[in-house]
């Protein structure tokens, strides 16, 4: 296949130690050191008191990193989305299902229930930013950046018009975790323009084999790289390490265990 | 298809609804007005419900090699492929594109959630669930393309959209968007949704489930029927499929950005989709002969929808929705409800709504409420629309 490409206009980050892209740009280019710390979530300034007070933590985190990622944009309402995740609302998921299997009797909270759809954050997003852009939410388990990449890259081909890629994921609840082991809840969001543009150029081709296995890099098996195998969405952080320290980058992402999307970042 | 590419061929279509597997049962239901809902008689779910079950699922087995896939969504995909040849139509894509140049793009609400359902019931005395829960394979959204990938070989992307009651049509069109772009030549899209208790308890909790069968677009109609079901299409490029007389002509999509389970009462986001499909289509809103509703049944979907193809349609095109038939699957149905408009545009039809004697007299649109003969039928639009204010319309027509 041609390679599908965009240029990154935007980032949004948050993650345990990583209070935002602007804050966290040192640590991951190595000019300082990276430590652990909850993550804190704050509440979606954009969206109304009404609907702010019904955002669970995972809206609340999708939204963190996908109103970073566009705070510069002026079209912010003219913007397609890509929501990217796992395990959904797993808070929500788990109390529904403790819910169902109540002895006294199934309540259900209508709230909880729209909360609980997979496109819950993207929902929340459109209204916050005032946007009727097409918004797809995808989910592929541990692939799930790669085939929110993969969505987003091929709508901007399709369309050409700017696309926010927005990867989420937040560790589930018992009895789950047990099933579904995740780590520090994570976001990471990508502001893609059509190419050619400003901003480092992202390229992305599928391919029908293994992922290689990733190269030595200049700080192999740290801390970091840790915490990229822990989360779904923290798998850009490989791609965001290389970013922040405006190097350019040859990435494989697992799409499944006999395919992988081959990413090559530029600098701009 | 501007924004998508091209006009796609539609080289395969199969369902499986509450009429029973394959397209036989489907269209010989719409075409003699007979619906497969039913009173609910699952355990444990709401009182006095009717729902579209697809009979004899819980017996169809999974392939030795792909048990740990097995849930009630992976069954139900699985008694798809078996239908009007769509594994073999895929086998033979398979043959003349390979198999890493067939995407497989699926939209389903829960996947195999039913299947943590039943584990929950076997946690232990600690809370912990049963050893054999395989949750990357069964309730994890990748369950369904990842099961259909490896069911028919395939080794292009496997994508699982999950936008709530959009999600089929949505799958439709993102796989059309990576043919148009290049990453493949073929895909496997549509949708599958299964029933379970979360689904049923969750509607149940809004007030939004019908007391007997849903009767969309009636003047007392007192909403949904859920339904389980899957739709499948197989995409290529028209010349890869000479023979396929059917056309994915264009695809269109938008959010309200207004609230999360009230559409906006004016149907904004409806239009955006509709005008969108059209647009990348190249068509006139005079060019659709029919225009399959999401017509869930609620007050508020359907008198929403009325106003919203009215803008674009006026009086001029009949509309119906075919959930009276299957109920609404959810993730499927706008899948299920793509191959429903294939059916009425192979057989010259625009299927009257069911269990209607009258339109609601506050709708505006052409609301048909009987089948009519329609034999120059040549452009559908399907709609569909879901929580989060998530909206696409789809237009198929022959080639």
């Amino acid at each position: 296949m041609s390679a599908l490409g965009g240029r990154i206009a935007g980032i949004g980050l948050l993650g345990p130690g990583l209070p935002g892209w602007a804050a966290s740009r040192p640590a991951l280019a190595g000019e300082a050191p990276w430590q652990a710390a909850e993550p804190v979530i704050p509440p979606p300034a954009l969206l109304p008191p009404t609907e702010r007070r019904r955002t669970s933590l995972a809206i609340r985190l999708a939204l963190a990193a996908a109103t970073e990622a566009t705070a510069a944009a002026p079209d912010r309402a003219g913007i397609e989305t890509v929501f990217a995740c796992s395990n959904g609302d797993g808070a929500i998921i788990g109390s529904i299902l403790t819910a169902l299997h109540d002895p006294a009797g199934v309540a259900l909270s209508p709230t909880q229930f729209h909360n609980s759809v997979h496109n819950a954050p993207a929902g929340y997003w459109h209204i916050a930013a005032g946007s009727p852009a097409p918004s797809v939410s995808l989910g592929l388990h541990d692939d799930s950046l790669a085939a929110g990449l993969l969505a987003a890259l091929t709508a901007l081909a399709a369309r050409r018009r700017p696309v926010l890629l927005c990867a989420y994921d937040a560790p589930l609840p018992p009895p789950l975790d047990a099933a579904r082991p995740t780590g520090p809840a994570f976001a990471a969001a990508l502001l893609l323009r059509p190419d050619p543009g400003a901003g480092p150029l992202l390229t992305a081709r599928f391919q029908a084999e293994p992922a290689p296995p990733p190269p030595t890099g200049d700080a192999p098996g740290d801390a970091l790289d840790a915490l990229a195998a822990a989360n779904p969405a923290a798998r850009a952080l490989p791609l965001l390490r290389a970013l922040a320290a405006g190097r350019p980058a040859r990435l494989a992402l697992p799409l499944a265990e006999d395919a992988h999307l081959a990413l090559e970042l530029t600098p701009c | 298809m501007a924004g998508a590419g091209a006009p796609l061929a539609i080289s395969a279509c199969t369902a499986v609804t509450a009429l029973g597997p394959g397209l036989a049962p489907l269209r010989a239901g719409l075409l003699g007005r007979r619906g497969g809902l039913r009173p609910c008689d699952l355990p444990d779910m709401p009182e006095g419900l009717w729902i579209g079950r697809v009979r004899g699922l819980e017996a169809v087995a999974l392939p030795p090699a792909l048990a740990g896939f097995a849930c009630r969504n992976n069954r139900l995909a699985e008694l798809a492929l078996a239908g009007d040849g769509f594994a073999a139509a895929v086998a033979a894509a398979r043959e003349r594109h390979g198999a890493a140049r067939i995407a497989v793009v699926l939209g389903t609400s829960t996947a195999g959630i039913e299947e943590t359902e039943r584990a929950w019931a076997r946690r232990g005395p600690d809370g912990a669930l049963p050893a054999d829960f395989d949750y990357a394979r069964t309730h994890d959204l990748q369950s369904l393309p990842r099961y259909l990938r490896a069911r028919l070989g395939l080794r292009g992307p496997a994508l699982a959209l999950s936008t709530a009651c959009t999600s089929g049509a949505r799958a439709i069109m993102e796989a059309a968007a990576l043919i148009g772009a290049g990453v493949v030549d073929a895909a496997v899209a549509g949708g599958v949704d299964t029933l379970c208790r979360m689904t049923l308890h969750g509607f149940a909790a809004l007030e939004l489930l019908s007391r007997g069968p849903t009767r969309p677009c009636a003047a007392d109609r007192d909403g949904i029927s859920i339904g389980e079901a899957a739709g499948l299409v197989l995409l290529e490029r028209p010349e890869a499929a000479p023979g396929a007389a059917l056309r994915l002509l264009g695809a269109g999509a938008s959010s309200d950005g207004h609230h999360m389970s009230s559409p906006h009462p004016e149907g904004e986001g409806a239009v955006a989709a509709m005008r969108m499909a059209l647009a990348s289509a190249g068509l006139a809103p005079a060019a659709i002969g029919y225009v399959n509703l999401h017509g869930t049944g609620t007050r508020a979907n359907d008198a929403m929808e009325d106003r919203a193809v009215h803008r674009i349609f006026g009086d001029g095109v009949p509309c119906s929705s075919t959930k009276g038939w299957t109920g609404h699957a959810l993730g499927a149905s706008g899948a299920v409800e793509a191959v429903i408009a294939a059916l009425c545009l192979e057989a010259g039809l625009v299927p009257g709504c069911l269990g209607l004697e009258a339109a609601d007299p506050e709708f505006r649109c052409d609301i048909a409420i009987a089948n009519r003969a329609a034999p120059g039928l040549n452009r559908v639009m399907s709609n569909s629309f879901g929580f989060g204010g998530s909206n696409c319309s789809l237009i198929l027509g022959r080639g």
